[in-house]
């Protein structure tokens, strides 16, 4: 038999290789996972910490929220956000007492409420995921409480502890995660605002703060010790939080991780010697009756979900809003949830792979970033945004909503030009307000992913009035059935009104200088500041932009020592105080730290939002937003910017996929037709095999003459 | 030989002193112990009393170089220099801001940093050498010439080019390799192979015009034209003599990057989601976390003086007339 040359067997050994890999050549994902229900996805930023008394950002929420349960829960598919039970009975009512501990009716006066008295009842026969935290020996003792660094050796990770176990949730371990909030180690984000309405919480973190110095370092601190009067048990499955005075929107953090169930057990597990240094700790692997538990970390390279054996259970809803029908979001009525077996996650920090992948099959969803928009999706003459052809052609389904956010420019009020409630500061901010085109700004930087501003809140938040009657008269006018900004000659009426004729102060004649301080500055932001620099020159005023960096710009918003600012606000909750409160006078950043970064402060809108925020929501609660709203107009704190429109992709094997702001857990309701999938993929990733056989030719036709060149040479050097 | 490397390792304890000081100077000129808190902490809700909690329980309440209320030596140690510094010369690099450990962390990465720069080392210097011996035999032809050309150009292209233009080539077009991500074992292959061919064929123009040079120099001089004389085959002349004689700027060149090949690529990795330790150092100085840049700073500082050493060493092997001194 003739043996092959060396060039051949590299050729051959390369392409027995590849082919080795499965029917595509670049699958990213082992042969072993084909053909299985499995969600790809991508993340772009590691998750700091998965501990639900930490972890606050979407980055992390993605993968908490997935295996952490809190007593609530949004609706799936109804919208306006509707909060249901996720592992409690039923949404708990609150229970008003005044001073003496009488209880109140329901409507009682927000000034008689001296407490407010939830009450919640969790369903029985509620698991955890199995955990060694919860193994125990045959006498019922845990197998894993008396770790060390030796007994330690050879485990790297939790698969590696050989036994594990499960226990029925209990009201225990939601105490004891409220007990967390108050760890002094663990700086819970929200700690501060809790212990102002959880009764005994701040002195909870006070007795905390004293006992862990008197601890080692990493030693643990038992909770179970220390009391937290606001909180009690009142059986195994029920446990009644006590709050001071009214605060409705209790129930929506009882939606969010931070009041998630930790066991005791999992804590003191997580706490033994030599634990934190091979990062076994709850921030790295979270533990929780969710519908999946986290089975590998790796956030440098990839997460992955795998379904909870110990799940019990969760229908899908069977009501949605309008139009979930019609996409089929209601096919899946009264299934058992979770789906999908599992998700992985794996990390793209550049949009270009990410994109590519999607488009290949080997993602399930996706976004759409700046540079791919033009590809995805086009934007007729009507203004209406449509998938391209390219898109339609390999079934691909864009998702649309608006984000339950806010961006926008805010004044300080505190500065002597631009500040104040008096009518000179008051115009000078109307005139900015109008000059600023918002509706050219998202056209030109935005691709049109985003509604101009009317007011603080983000359609979907009650309070928010679409059409007309929701218009910001100071800015728009209502014509043809449309809001239209007003124009510029007005608002250099406005301008001059306020003492600034022209531009030029009436008085000295000094020309209008107004600061932007932003941390952009870069390239990228480059087009943006100009584009702003100009808006502010159409009404003659001079804008100077003043690019810092992020603890420099932090700094001065602290002191005040700011004239003008972008910002932006993601919804915590669903309620309008979460918004309002960033306008609230109580809230000053230079007055009291707080999150009023323009330091507004109008007592009239203090005192309705004072109203507004302990209210159920109804007529009375709309007639005091409408109130606000006018009055946040009238004083223009901040120029309203624009609400984002998120844009995603998903394919069509994706299906039940419904974009939420507010909530995070919809993996369990989603599903795969995974013979799509494969069929697809297999379709869009046949191997184009020519340019291998083309380098093979080139490498060919430029080695020969050169071999036969030099061996001339050496003959010829012989002679 | 041993006498001079323990020399040389001595030597660069203050080098590492300084290098230790000017990082933590510059790191807290621009980020205070305050805005580090706020960055881990998130801007979100956050107290004044958290921000004290957080700095107190990791020691950055203390002074940063002198703490006057301390008494003795504590003036100097107990200041968030010292404890920060101290640690690390015994090769403690402690934990990350997020909690995590810095030691763990960076041997996990450092597989797959190494696994896409070794071969890349490795394969980038054989195929440049071999291409600049060719030049260099083919000196003055048209190969020669239009080797000079292509070289110019592909050195005059970015590298982000060869990265995304290789992406959209191999991967989305031909559909050959996965465009990015990365497996363990043997599996790791196919996410390597185009990475490291990207690594290679940018890297083939500037380095080949240099080593062509190098040997250009060594081709016309009077040893070379002696082994000629003698009858030696160019092969022989060009591997045994004018290779072996070229051998010291290359390795100047060549040896002190060896150990830096740890720290990896941000490019390269970013692009095809390798999870290496080419961003930890970018990601951590953009997350405000001293702790790792700190440890990053170090070991890089340490790598490079170990490339020094090795390249020292590797002088001695080359030429036997270079000894240490």
């Amino acid at each position: 038999m003739p043996l092959l040359s060396f060039p051949r067997l590299v050729c051959l050994s390369v392409v027995c290789c590849v082919a080795a890999c499965g029917d595509a050549w670049n699958d990213p994902y082992p042969s072993a996972e084909r053909g299985q229900s499995i969600l790809y996805s991508a993340f772009t930023e590691r998750p700091k910490h998965l501990d639900p008394v930490q972890s606050y950002t979407e980055d992390e929420i993605t993968f908490t929220a997935q295996v952490y349960e809190p007593p609530l829960q949004y609706h799936y598919l109804k919208r306006p956000y509707e909060l249901v039970p996720l592992t409690t009975e039923a949404v708990p009512v609150p229970r008003y007492v005044d001073a003496a501990g009488r209880t109140l009716p329901a409507d009682a006066p927000v000034a008689k409420i001296a407490e407010s008295i939830y009450e919640i009842r969790l369903r029985p026969g509620i698991r955890y995921q199995p955990h060694p935290a919860f193994a125990v020996d045959e006498a019922g003792r845990p197998r894993y409480a008396d770790l060390d660094r030796d007994k330690l050796m050879g485990i790297e990770r939790i698969a590696d502890f050989t036994h594990a176990g499960t226990r029925e949730l209990r009201a225990d371990d939601y105490i004891y995660e409220i007990k967390r909030l108050a760890h002094p180690r663990l700086h819970s984000p929200i700690f501060g605002m809790m212990a102002e309405h959880i009764v005994g919480l701040k002195e909870l973190g006070a007795a905390l703060q004293a006992a862990a110095k008197t601890l080692p370092k990493d030693a643990w601190l038992d909770l179970d010790a220390y009391p937290l009067s606001g909180v009690e048990k009142v059986d195994d499955l029920t446990y009644r939080v006590r709050l001071k005075g009214k605060y409705p929107q209790f129930l929506y953090w009882q939606a969010m991780p931070f009041f998630a169930p930790v066991p005791r057990e999992v804590d003191r597990f997580y706490s033994q010697p030599g634990m934190a240094e091979k990062n076994l700790t709850l921030d790295w692997y979270p533990v929780g009756t969710g519908p999946y538990m986290l089975v590998e970390n790796n956030p440098n390279s990839r997460m992955v979900l795998a379904r909870n054996p110990n799940f019990r259970g969760e229908t899908y809803p069977c009501e949605g809003e309008a139009g979930d029908r019609e996409d089929g979001l209601l096919a899946d009525c009264g299934k058992a949830v979770p789906f999908i077996e599992r998700a992985v996650f794996s990390r793209e920090k550049e949009a270009i792979p990410y994109w590519n992948k999607f488009l290949q099959g080997w993602y399930d969803a996706s976004g759409i970033s700046s540079d791919s928009f033009d590809q995805a999706v086009r934007i007729n003459v009507g203004g209406d945004v449509a998938l391209t052809e390219e898109m339609q052609q390999k079934g691909i389904r864009l998702l649309t909503s608006v984000r339950a956010s806010t961006f926008y420019m805010g004044f300080n009020m505190l500065d002597p030009v631009v500040g104040g409630l008096d009518a000179r500061g008051k115009k000078l901010r109307q005139a900015v307000s109008i000059a600023v085109d918002q509706e050219e700004f998202i056209s030109i930087f935005m691709n049109g992913r985003g509604i101009p501003a009317q007011g603080a809140l983000p359609p979907g938040i009650f309070g928010y009035v679409e059409g007309e009657a929701g218009i910001n008269r100071v800015v728009y006018d209502w014509r043809d059935g449309a809001p239209r900004r007003r124009s510029t000659e007005e608002a250099k009426r406005l301008l001059a009104e306020a003492g600034w004729p022209n531009g030029r102060d009436a008085k000295t004649g000094e020309p209008l200088v107004l600061n932007l301080d932003t941390t952009g500055g870069g390239m990228g932001d480059k087009s943006r500041l100009d584009w702003l620099t100009r808006q502010f020159a159409k009404i003659d005023i001079q804008l100077v932009v003043r690019s810092t960096d992020f603890n420099r710009f932090q700094d001065k918003i602290r002191k005040g020592a700011i004239q003008l600012y972008y910002l932006g606000w993601n919804a915590d909750y669903p309620d309008p105080e979460n918004f309002f409160f960033l306008l609230n006078g109580a809230e000053g950043k230079v007055a009291t730290g707080g999150e009023n970064t323009s330091n507004y402060r109008n007592p009239e809108f203090d005192r309705l939002f004072l109203e507004m925020k302990n209210m159920d929501n109804g007529p009375r609660r709309l007639e005091i937003i409408g109130r606000m709203n006018r009055i946040l107009n009238e004083d223009a704190p901040w120029v309203w910017g624009f609400h984002p429109k998120s844009y995603a992709l998903g394919h069509a094997w994706l299906k039940n996929r419904k974009p939420s702001d507010v909530g995070h857990n919809g993996l369990k309701y989603q599903r795969l037709d995974v013979a799509q999938r494969e069929a697809m993929r297999r379709e869009w990733n046949r191997p184009v095999l020519w340019p291998i056989v083309a380098v093979i030719a080139l490498l060919v036709a430029v080695l020969v003459p050169a071999v036969a060149s030099y061996r001339r040479r050496e003959r010829a050097a012989a002679r | 030989m041993l006498a001079y490397i323990v020399r040389r390792l001595l030597y660069a304890i203050p080098i590492l002193i300084g290098v230790n000081l000017l990082t933590f100077a510059l790191f807290f000129v621009v980020n205070t112990p305050d805005d580090m808190a706020r960055m881990q902490l998130g801007v979100k809700r956050v107290t004044p009393e958290a921000i004290q909690k957080w700095k107190a329980e990791r020691g950055y309440d203390k002074p940063l170089f002198v703490n006057g209320k301390a008494g003795g030596v504590g003036v100097v140690t107990e200041t968030i220099f010292f404890e920060k510094s101290a640690r690390m010369f015994a090769g403690d690099f402690g934990r990350a801001e997020d909690g995590r450990d810095i030691a763990r962390e960076i041997r996990a990465r450092m597989v797959p940093s190494l696994a896409i720069a070794l071969p890349t080392f490795v394969l980038g210097l054989f195929v440049t050498v071999s291409f600049a011996l060719l030049l260099a035999f083919f000196r003055a032809t048209a190969l020669d010439f239009w080797g000079v050309v292509l070289c110019v150009a592909m050195m005059s292209i970015s590298g982000l080019f060869y990265i995304i233009g290789g992406q959209y080539l191999f991967a989305k077009i031909f559909r050959l390799v996965p465009i990015s991500g990365f497996g363990g074992g043997l599996d790791a292959m196919r996410f390597l192979l185009l990475p490291v061919l990207i690594g290679v064929v940018s890297g083939i123009g500037s380095s080949t015009r240099w080593y062509r040079t190098i040997f250009l120099e060594e081709i016309n001089k009077d040893y070379v034209r002696t082994a000629r004389a003698k009858g030696l085959k160019e092969t022989a002349v060009m591997f045994g003599h004018v290779l072996r004689n070229a051998l010291i700027p290359i390795l100047t060149g060549v040896v002190v990057v060896i150990p830096l090949l740890f720290m990896g690529s941000l490019l390269t990795e970013s692009f095809f989601g390798i999870p290496g330790l080419g961003s930890y150092t970018i990601d951590a100085i953009n997350a405000q976390d001293f702790a790792v840049v700190r440890a990053m700073v170090f070991i890089g500082s340490v790598l490079y003086i170990v490339g020094l050493i090795l390249t020292d060493i590797s002088y001695t092997l080359v030429d036997p007339r270079i000894r240490f001194n």
